[in-house]
């Protein structure tokens, strides 16, 4: 393999796995709306341009698409230009410009219709039932890329599970940032087992989907990748807070009184057209108060994957990194 | 009314591929259309014909096409829908119950049936499969019956259910003109059965035209004798004599308030040959209840079904036995139960047989002579009051000289006995005793209210009669039983599924007290102290005293050190046998001890515990209160017991190991290990290589005949003679034997199976830990491992994070898969009759349940 287009670097996966690949010898081009400071062929834009996709894929023989709106709330049309139709239109692009690889990078919440997942397989994604835009969104456009997988064009879908580590501007810095401001509190005694991803599995994970893509039971099918650990939520907040040198969560709310404070902060910030995210939403309630953890063992075979890094192993480097 | 056959609608469960529809002529030659499931083998080794009964029809037998279906499968299934029945054509006519044994006939002509078939009948169709069967016995190879009846027994009312179906107005009410009789048989089904199933049962049956069929099949039940159809209902009973030749199963739900236990045991005895197994907690529609009897009708096919091209697997063997291997059987010992009885009487007859002890302190005894008299006596007494040989008889008798005596008397006269302890729960003993159907119950008054309570069926003879049955007895003592007679029926604790009634047979009493005797090295120098209830029948045989000391028996965790020492001094005890439960309380009570007290104990020569893991501290206790004795805690079970014996001194010097050390096997027992797959079934081959995990099988001369009436349950405990055991282990390079829990209980991790007790040890190594359950949560073969542990408080179930985290390093630090969760309760849910039988399977739900967090 000579030369990857790896979308959305300016994150933290994206731009892990656009370094991993460039660290074994191929030629990486990245694509974002900000500068990625990689240091890498760099191509700026919108995703959902179809100008800007079919340049971005120009000679390329592989795509590893991770750029996506992720937020948890928002308008649905945003969250459907972006997901579906920039996927659309790379797909589109990749397949004109002869590239032979394609990884969705995906989410474990597009099969997801709210019931607790308890070491669960890799269910279909379903636009139906998903919950929220970001959930939805994501689910057409896994299907899509899905039904492009052909002969000669083999598309992968790869969907880890919360993923975290040191950089992380998404999952540990709201919580830390919540912990330092006293506002951590838990749902239902943070009881819910919940599987994560420490960001060097998910890259070596999205590699490994990337290399095995053409392999019989990999081509057109999904991976739900995670460490393999579930935790439950009380756990995982405090040892994100205790990493940041702050206490863990200790207050509780019951799970009705959380996810009724959810829909007023929605309606609040859309009533009031306040900027950024409320700080508790029904979706947000929900996720921390039921268990998703999956069963990876067809993950691990077919993709030939096996975390590297525990999680004992990656706090102790969100620990360093934070303290450092 | 009259309508053509035709093709079942699409239904839940049934392929369109296995409907046919077949032409058949009539009595009077009319042609016939009948609707029958076809499917398995092309050239089959057996064929399935099967008989639904009323208002049922072949969809009943879904499971087994699907089964004949697999590409694998040799055998083919036929299920037929009778006339006027299911999607068969509606003639217009009432057929009586020859009519159908003839309309069966000559379908299997049209069908060109040959042999070798298997008949399979459920409810009214098992008087027609039966009379088929008889007018085809060149192709019979077995007959299965479910839930079904050939007779009415004599003294026993039709079921009511029937009988009020049958009364005038009510008969086309609930039959014809409304769906009442197929929406009550559907609900008979004890589990819920979905609605999509119940539908399928009343697709044929939409309108009243269509349910006439069912009104003639109620009507033609033969309550009476003047009864039409009675004649040849008698014909079909007195002739199953014929088929003594003929393997026989008899699958049961014996929640069936129409077809009870009662029929059952009808059957049994008109096909004595017949292996049984009842589902507890199944009812009419026994193969909807528990689907797993059709795996194991399939099963027993195998086992016990002579097939075409001789297929019959290994071990099969013909009607007569029950088809189970057991290996070498070992021979009668010569020395009958009564034997050392008879010979201590003679030789010492004043000298204590049994003393037991009150909660008053006083005592009672019996002396061998007398012990023997009323043995005697009570023998010629009971068979006087009608207790025949090969009747089963419930003692309900406390532990003291009347139950001894009683079961002795019961032996002696070739009655088994049933012997079931209240630690089984009031619910547990009521499916215990009436799975057992005892014939006589013997008992205290207690005893008495409590199989009135239970509607225990048996003749009741008062335990305050028993003197005075033995006085009035006169004449010789009947003849000795043969050594091959049902000797008991003990029960399994229960702590893992509904307990299970084991049989023994004389020659394997024998045979477990001469292990005893042999290995505990037992002179008539010893006494016993019979702490645990079942013990307290082995002395007379073992020929030495034995005191049974003041305490509830039903609570093994009563026994106080100074109820224990009064019983020792009694007779001078040197054997303990007693619970793990027992002894935590008497190192509790141990304070109470006066000093004659401990001298009474300090003559205990081996004390003994069994039935649950002793915790190690405990152990180290016990030797301060039997300074002399060594201390054992063999390995044994309701099926075989003892297997493996070892002293506390030896579980201290071989430290920490992934389990509980037992010690190694017996004389004459041998043990061997079956791996275990990814999902956690023992399907590997066995093995005696050291070290490896997997579920502990068990042979010696001194194991079970079998599981009573569970003919499947004992087919697959069974191999080559081996007894598998249920419980999982390893053995070591020194050739000793370590538990490490249950099979039900192994946890199946992404990186394969574990066991919970080398977890649950390493948890316990934590000083904040009190007991400690290692269970699995989410799908087998990818769980994660959650522990449970008692004595920390707090709010809600986690335990707090710096604990868990301590916890989980302790457990991985010994190479045991990390605990994904730390969960906190305020105590186990344990067994009764041990206190210390972790149900870890309820625990497993629970966490479950905790860590799934918001269900919805």
């Amino acid at each position: 393999m000579t030369r990857v287009l790896v979308t959305g670097a300016s994150g933290m996966l994206g731009a892990g796995v656009a370094r991993a690949l460039a660290r074994r010898g191929a030629q990486v081009r990245v694509l974002q709306r900000r500068p990625s400071g990689l240091g890498l062929d760099e191509v700026l834009g919108d995703v959902a341009d179809p100008g800007v996709a079919r340049s971005a894929v120009r000679k390329c023989d592989a795509v590893v698409h991770l750029a996506a709106k992720v937020s948890l709330v928002g308008d649905e049309d945003a969250f459907t230009r972006v997901n579906v139709d920039g996927t659309r239109h790379l797909i589109t692009a990749a397949r004109d410009a002869g590239a032979s690889r394609f990884v969705q990078v995906s989410s474990p919440s597009v099969a997801h219709a709210g019931a607790a997942l308890v070491g669960a397989g890799a269910g279909r994604a379903d636009p139906g039932r998903a919950r929220g835009p970001y959930a939805r969104s994501k689910a057409a456009a896994e299907l899509l890329a899905l039904a492009a997988d052909a002969p000669g064009f083999a598309v992968v879908a790869i969907r880890p599970h919360l993923v975290w580590g040191p950089g992380d501007e998404q999952l540990i810095s709201r919580i830390v940032g919540r912990a330092r401001a006293g506002r951590l509190v838990l749902i239902d005694g943070g009881r819910a087992l919940i599987d994560t991803t420490y960001i060097d599995n998910a890259v070596d994970a999205i590699v490994a989907g990337l290399d095995h893509a053409p392999d019989d039971g990999v081509h057109g099918q999904a991976f739900v990748v995670s460490n393999g650990e579930p935790r439950t939520v009380a756990e995982l907040l405090t040892r994100i807070s205790n990493a940041a040198g702050e206490p863990g969560p200790a207050r509780s709310i019951a799970f009705p009184a959380a996810s009724g404070l959810g829909r007023l902060a929605e309606a609040v910030w859309r009533a009031t057209r306040r900027p950024g995210e409320p700080p508790m939403t029904r979706f947000l309630a929900e996720q921390l108060a039921t268990a998703h953890w999956f069963d990876q063992r067809r993950t691990r075979q077919a993709l030939h994957w096996r975390p590297q890094v525990s999680l004992d192993e990656g706090f102790r480097r969100l620990t360093a990194h934070l303290s450092g | 009314m009259v309508a053509p056959a035709r093709l079942p609608p699409p239904l839940l469960g049934l392929q369109a591929s296995w409907s046919r529809l077949i032409e058949a002529p009539d009595d009077d030659g009319t042609p016939r259309t009948w609707h029958v499931l076809d499917a398995g083998a092309a050239e089959p080794d057996v064929t399935l014909l099967c008989v639904h009964g009323n208002p049922t029809w072949s969809y009943l037998w879904r499971g087994l096409l699907a089964r004949a279906g697999q590409a694998d499968a040799r055998f083919r299934v036929i299920a037929v829908d009778q006339l006027e029945m299911g999607f068969s054509e509606r003639t217009g006519r009432s057929r009586r119950l020859a009519d159908r044994i003839d309309d069966l006939g000559r379908l299997t002509d049209a069908l060109a049936l040959s042999g070798p078939v298997v008949t399979v009948a459920h409810d009214w169709g098992g008087p027609i499969s039966l009379g088929w069967a008889q007018r085809h016995r060149a192709l019979l190879a077995g007959v299965v019956l479910c839930n079904t009846a050939v007779h009415q027994p004599a003294g026993a009312p039709a079921p009511a259910v029937i009988r009020a179906a049958r009364l005038p107005g009510v008969l086309p009410l609930v039959t014809e003109r409304t769906r009442a009789f197929i929406a009550g048989t559907t609900a008979l089904s004890g589990r819920r059965m979905g609605a999509e199933t119940a539908a399928a049962f009343a697709a044929p049956y939409a309108s009243a035209r269509r349910r006439a069929g069912i009104r003639a099949f109620v009507a033609d039940i033969p309550l009476r004798t003047s009864h039409p159809s009675a004649a040849c209902l008698d014909e079909v009973a007195a002739r199953l004599s014929d088929f003594a030749d003929v393997p026989a199963l008899l699958l049961w739900g014996p929640g069936d308030p129409v077809f009870s236990d009662l029929y059952l045991r009808d059957l049994r005895a008109r096909l004595p040959h017949a292996d049984v197994h009842r589902y507890e907690g199944a009812r009419h529609l026994v193969t909807e209840d528990a689907p797993q009897a059709l795996d194991d009708l399939l099963a027993w096919i195998r086992a016990r079904v002579p097939l075409a091209r001789d297929q019959r697997v290994a071990g099969a063997e013909g009607p007569g036995t029950d088809g189970i291997d057991r290996g070498q059987r070992g021979l009668p010992t010569g020395r009958r139960l009564w034997h050392e009885l008879e010979r201590r009487a003679a030789e010492s007859p004043e000298g204590a047989a049994i003393v037991s002890m009150r909660t008053d302190g006083r005592a009672s005894q019996v002396t061998w002579a007398e012990l023997l008299a009323l043995v005697d006596g009570l023998a010629g007494g009971l068979a006087a009051e009608g207790i025949r040989p090969g009747d089963r008889v419930s003692v309900l008798i406390p532990p003291s000289p009347a139950l001894v005596a009683a079961i002795y008397a019961c032996w002696r006269i070739g009655a088994a006995a049933i012997v079931t302890d209240a630690g089984l729960g009031v619910r547990g003993m009521r499916r215990a005793i009436r799975g057992a159907h005892p014939d006589h119950v013997i008992a205290v008054p207690a005893g008495l209210a409590l199989a009135r309570t239970l509607r225990i069926p048996g003749r009741r003879i008062r335990a305050g009669d028993l003197p005075r049955i033995a006085r009035a007895s006169s004449g010789p003592l009947p003849d000795q039983p043969p050594a091959d007679t049902e000797a008991v029926i003990a029960f399994t604790s229960g702590a893992t599924g509904p307990a299970k009634g084991v049989v023994y047979r004389h020659w394997q009493v024998e045979r477990t007290r001469d292990v005893i005797a042999r290995h505990y090295q037992v002179t008539e120098a010893d006494a016993l102290i019979a702490a645990f209830a079942p013990w307290a029948v082995l002395g007379p045989a073992l020929g030495i005293a034995s005191a049974i000391p003041a305490m509830d028996v039903t609570r093994p965790r009563t026994l106080r050190a100074s109820a224990l020492a009064r019983a020792a001094a009694a007779v001078g005890g040197t054997l303990l046998w007693s619970s793990p439960a027992a002894l935590a309380n008497v190192i509790r009570t141990q304070g109470e001890l006066d000093d004659a007290g401990r001298a009474a104990l300090a003559r205990v020569r081996i004390a003994m515990f069994a039935g649950a893991p002793v915790p190690s501290g405990a152990l180290a206790r016990a030797a301060s209160i039997f300074p002399a004795a060594s201390i054992r805690t063999p390995y044994g079970m309701t099926e075989a017991l003892p297997l493996t014996d070892v002293t506390s001194q030896e579980i201290a010097d071989a430290g920490r190991g992934n389990g509980v050390l037992v010690g190694a096997p017996i004389a004459g027992v041998e043990v061997g290990i079956c791996s275990l797959d990814a999902q956690g079934d023992p399907t590997g081959e066995r093995t005696a290589q050291p070290m490896a995990s997997g579920e502990i099988l068990v042979r010696c001369d001194h194991l079970r005949d079998g599981y009573d009436a569970l003919w499947a349950t004992t087919h697959r405990a069974s191999a080559d003679g081996w007894h598998r055991t249920g419980d999982v282990g390893h053995i070591d390079a020194k050739g000793r034997l370590w538990l490490e829990g249950r099979l039900a209980h192994v946890i199946t991790t992404e990186d394969g199976p574990c066991t919970p007790v080398g977890i649950e040890q390493r948890a316990m190594e934590l000083d904040w830990v009190e007991a400690a359950a290692a269970v699995g949560v989410g799908p087998p073969g990818c769980q994660q491992v959650v522990v449970v542990v008692t004595g920390v408080s707090g709010r809600g179930p986690l335990v707090d994070v710096p604990r868990t985290l301590s916890l989980r390093a302790h457990v991985e630090a010994a190479g045991l898969p990390a605990p994904a969760a730390v969960l906190r309760r305020d105590d186990l849910p344990v067994d009764i009759r041990h206190n210390a039988k972790v149900d870890r399977t309820a625990l497993a739900r629970w966490a479950d349940r905790i860590l799934a967090g918001v269900a919805r």
